[in-house]
């Protein structure tokens, strides 16, 4: 049984007790599910700086920065218990194109030519995490939510503006994967 | 601890998207180009599921925990569901993780995502400060 939990789950099993995600957040105390939320809460905790956006009550939603403290929890604890042991398995095609980068290694989850310490000290490396990082921030704040936020929490309760903002973040990132990836990972 | 509740599901939400690999830079790559259907199957059954319980939530006015009812508050269209989508977009490509992950890939011991977590605060912390010179 630990046998088949440490193996990668299929979507078919995943993805329903993600989606579960949504009632569980509005059963347990009429909580909206979204993510992004909480970068907006760590500034207005931390820098309000004065900016009349982050002048509110963050403490009213301290629930949702203990709910992404608990993600980090739960990748830690996956981690240490269940590991899966192989090699993450990606498509050919992306293998490939990957290897005339230099990409090769698939022992982790996040290729470490790319996500390390070291990583972050080449140009390719840095752009994408510290220009990517803050894409995501600015881009979902901009858009008043992430994946999460508009893509689950927002198509499940059937909102119009989720489906625009999803649709976006879609082009946004098969324009980056498919056009402009390719040039900054040649750097 | 009212909080308490709201960690476990966090935990809970952690461990779902590290085993299904959505944290993964590798899956996010296959997404945006086609390869596999795995994160289509992925977002698109945790929609599926989502709607149905909320479904279930309406018709049956089911209560939370505390007995309040639950309520819904309609979102407003922005161009910023536009910019700000296409802009996300742009950073999912390159970052391969969108916030949650963030969040979980740090727990798993890849450390430098914090620098990428800090500059997502970074860059939430921007547009607040220049947001009422952007179209909206």
């Amino acid at each position: 049984m630990l046998e088949l939990l440490r193996q990668p789950w299929p979507w078919y099993l995943a993805g329903p007790l993600i989606g579960l995600t949504v009632p569980a957040l509005l059963l347990l105390g009429n909580k909206k599910f979204g993510i992004s939320s909480n970068l907006k809460h760590i500034c207005a905790s931390c820098f309000p700086a004065g900016v009349p956006f982050f002048r509110y009550d963050w403490k009213k939603e301290a629930w949702n920065l203990w709910f992404a403290g608990g993600i980090l929890l739960g990748g830690a604890l996956t981690a240490l218990l269940l590991q899966t042991p192989e090699p993450v398995q990606v498509h050919h095609k992306l293998a490939t194109e990957l290897a005339g980068y230099g990409i090769s290694d698939y022992s982790s989850l996040v290729p470490p030519e790319l996500f390390t310490w070291e990583g972050l000290f080449t140009l390719r490396g840095a752009l994408l995490i510290v220009l990517g990082g803050f894409l995501v921030g600015f881009g979902t704040r901009y858009a008043g939510g992430c994946t999460s936020g508009h893509s689950i929490f927002g198509l499940s309760t059937l909102q119009g503006p989720s489906l625009i903002a999803t649709v976006c973040f879609m082009i946004g990132g098969i324009i980056m994967a498919n056009f402009i990836l390719p040039l900054i990972l040649t750097l | 601890m009212k909080n308490l509740k709201y960690l476990l599901a966090g935990i809970a939400f952690g461990l779902l998207l590290v085993k299904s690999e959505v944290v993964s830079w590798f899956r996010i790559q296959e997404m945006f180009r086609f390869q596999s259907f795995h994160m289509y199957g992925v977002i698109g059954s945790a929609v599926l599921t989502g709607m149905l319980a909320v479904w279930l939530i309406r018709k049956m006015n089911i209560k939370d925990l505390e007995g309040r009812p639950v309520s819904f508050r309609k979102k407003e269209f922005s161009k910023g569901q536009v910019y700000g989508g296409l802009l996300f977009g742009l950073g999912w490509g390159m970052t391969g993780a969108c916030p949650g992950p963030l969040f979980a890939l740090v727990g798993t011991g890849a450390t430098v995502i914090a620098v990428m977590l800090a500059s997502a605060v970074a860059g939430t912390w921007v547009y607040g400060r220049v947001r009422d010179r952007l179209p909206h």
